[in-house]
C-alpha cells in the first residue's frame, strides 16, 4: 500500500508537517517494503484551493491513505471522492508515523477535523 | 464627479470623511450618492441613516455537472484558473466558495455536462436619506471570501454611479475590493493618520491610485499625533494635503454615537465646501456628471 506524509523538509525521521494542503513535502511511502521518496507539495504555492489540489496530486500519484496533522473541509470531501483513506496524528517523523499506521494505532477519520483555510 | 475614499490602513477615518462629505455636498444642493464599497463591514448607513427600502440579491454563476453527461476528462479542472473544480476518482467535485463565476468550465466542456446555477453570495440594499443622499451599500454573506462581484454589482445598481456627485466609501487596503471600488472613480481621496503606520499603507495605497491612473490628494486624520513622515511623504510625492482634522476627544465620542463629524462640528462645512472646490480644480476635464 502506498501512503503519504506530510512533511516540512522532506526528510524521513524528522518531525512531520501537521499542515495538509499547504505542507512542503509529501513523503510517499511503500507500507510492504518501507520504501519512501519525497515529493514536493505543487499546491504549496496554490492561490486557493490547496487542500483539493494536494489531493488531486496524491490520487495521481495513487496514494491510498494519508496522514497530516488535520483535515480541511475542503480537502476531506476531496479526499473521499479519491477513496483515499484520512489518518491524523499529533507528532512524529514520517517514520515513526509508518510504524503507527503498520501497527494500525493511528487515528482514522471520518470527516473534516479543521476549520476551512482561506490565502 | 466620482470621488472614492481609500487609506490602506483600516480606521484611519474613511467613512468619517464620505459620510461628512456627502451630506455637506447635499445640503449644498448638488445631487448625491453614497455608496458603501466595504462590503465584508459596511458602516456608512449608521451615520446618513438612510431608509433602506431597496434590496437586491447578488448572485454568481456556479457550475453544476450531469454526472451522467460527465466523463471524468478533467478539461473543466485544467482551464479553472481558481480551482474550484477538482476532478478525482471519476468525480468532479465543485467548491462553488472558490469559483469566480467566470463560466471557462461550462465553454469549455466537451460533454456539454456543466450547466451554470445561481449561487447567492451578498446582498444589495439602498434608499434615500432623510437629506436625500442617494444611499447604497453592499453586504457580503458570512463565509463568504470574494467581495468583488458584491461591490461591482453595488456600483451598477439603480444609477447611484450616475448622480452627478458620487462618493464612494472604500473597503481598507489594497487589494482586489479596493481596486474594484476606486475603478472608474476620477480621483481618490487618500485619508491617512500621521504614524508610521498610516504612513506606510498610504504609500501602499497611492501606490494603487498611480496604477489605476486616478488623481489623489491625501486628508490627514488625527492631525497632531505621531510624527512628520506623512508630511514629508507628500512633500516629496507632490500629493496635495487637501485637509487637516485634529485629534479630538470630542469627534472620536460623537463618531461612536454614530454623528458624522459635520454633526459634532458644524463648522466643518466650509472645509468640505472647499474640499470639493479643490477637487474640481485638480480634474479640469472632468464634467460634473
Amino acid at each position: 500500500m502506498k501512503i503519504a506524509v506530510s512533511s516540512p523538509d522532506g526528510k524521513f525521521n524528522t518531525e512531520f508537517s501537521p499542515r495538509f494542503g499547504r505542507c512542503q513535502y509529501f513523503i510517499f511511502i511503500d507500507t510492504d517494503t518501507g520504501a519512501w521518496e519525497s515529493k514536493p507539495n505543487p499546491a504549496l504555492s496554490a492561490r486557493g484551493g490547496a487542500g483539493p489540489q494536494a489531493v488531486e496530486f496524491l490520487a495521481k500519484s495513487e496514494i491510498e491513505a494519508t496522514i497530516t496533522g488535520r483535515y480541511g473541509p475542503n480537502a476531506y470531501k476531496t479526499l473521499e471522492a479519491a477513496g483515499i483513506r484520512a489518518f491524523i496524528a499529533d507528532a512524529g517523523s514520517p517514520e515513526d508515523l509508518l510504524n503507527r499506521f503498520n501497527s494500525g494505532t493511528l487515528e482514522e477519520v471520518k470527516s473534516a477535523t479543521g476549520p476551512e483555510m482561506h490565502h | 464627479m466620482k470621488i472614492s475614499i481609500a487609506s490602506g490602513k483600516g480606521g484611519t477615518g474613511k467613512t468619517t470623511i464620505a459620510t461628512a462629505f456627502a451630506q455637506v455636498l447635499s445640503r449644498a444642493k448638488y445631487s448625491v450618492s453614497l455608496l458603501d464599497c466595504d462590503v465584508e463591514a459596511p458602516n456608512s448607513h449608521i451615520f446618513i441613516k438612510p431608509e433602506l427600502n431597496q434590496f437586491e440579491d447578488v448572485n454568481i454563476w456556479i457550475p453544476s455537472v450531469n454526472a451522467e453527461l460527465c466523463n471524468g476528462c478533467g478539461r473543466c479542472a485544467e482551464v479553472c484558473q481558481y480551482h474550484a473544480i477538482v476532478v478525482v476518482g471519476g468525480q468532479t467535485l465543485v467548491f462553488p466558495e472558490m469559483c469566480h463565476g467566470c463560466g471557462s468550465c461550462t465553454l469549455e466542456c466537451p460533454e456539454k455536462a456543466i450547466t451554470e446555477i445561481p449561487n447567492k453570495i451578498g446582498q444589495l440594499e439602498g434608499g434615500l436619506s432623510s437629506e436625500g443622499i442617494k444611499f447604497g451599500h453592499g453586504i457580503l454573506d458570512i463565509g463568504e471570501p470574494m467581495a468583488v462581484p458584491v461591490i461591482r454589482t453595488l456600483k451598477k445598481w439603480q444609477g447611484l454611479n450616475e448622480e452627478e456627485i458620487v462618493i464612494i466609501d472604500s473597503p481598507p487596503g489594497t487589494s482586489c475590493p479596493v481596486v474594484e471600488s476606486l475603478r472608474g472613480t476620477d480621483y481618490t481621496i487618500l485619508v491617512t493618520e500621521p504614524t508610521p503606520f498610516g504612513l506606510h499603507d498610504l504609500r501602499q495605497a497611492y501606490g494603487v491610485t498611480r496604477e489605476l491612473g486616478i488623481p489623489a490628494g491625501v486628508i490627514i486624520n488625527r492631525d497632531g499625533i505621531g510624527d512628520s513622515g506623512v508630511e514629508q511623504y507628500c512633500k516629496e510625492e507632490g500629493l496635495d494635503i487637501l485637509m487637516r482634522i485634529p485629534i479630538e476627544r470630542k469627534i472620536g465620542q460623537g463618531i461612536a454615537r454614530g454623528k458624522t463629524l459635520l454633526e459634532i462640528n458644524p463648522e466643518y462645512e466650509i472645509p468640505f465646501q472647499q474640499l470639493y472646490l479643490k477637487i474640481k480644480d485638480a480634474l479640469p476635464g472632468v464634467d460634473q456628471i
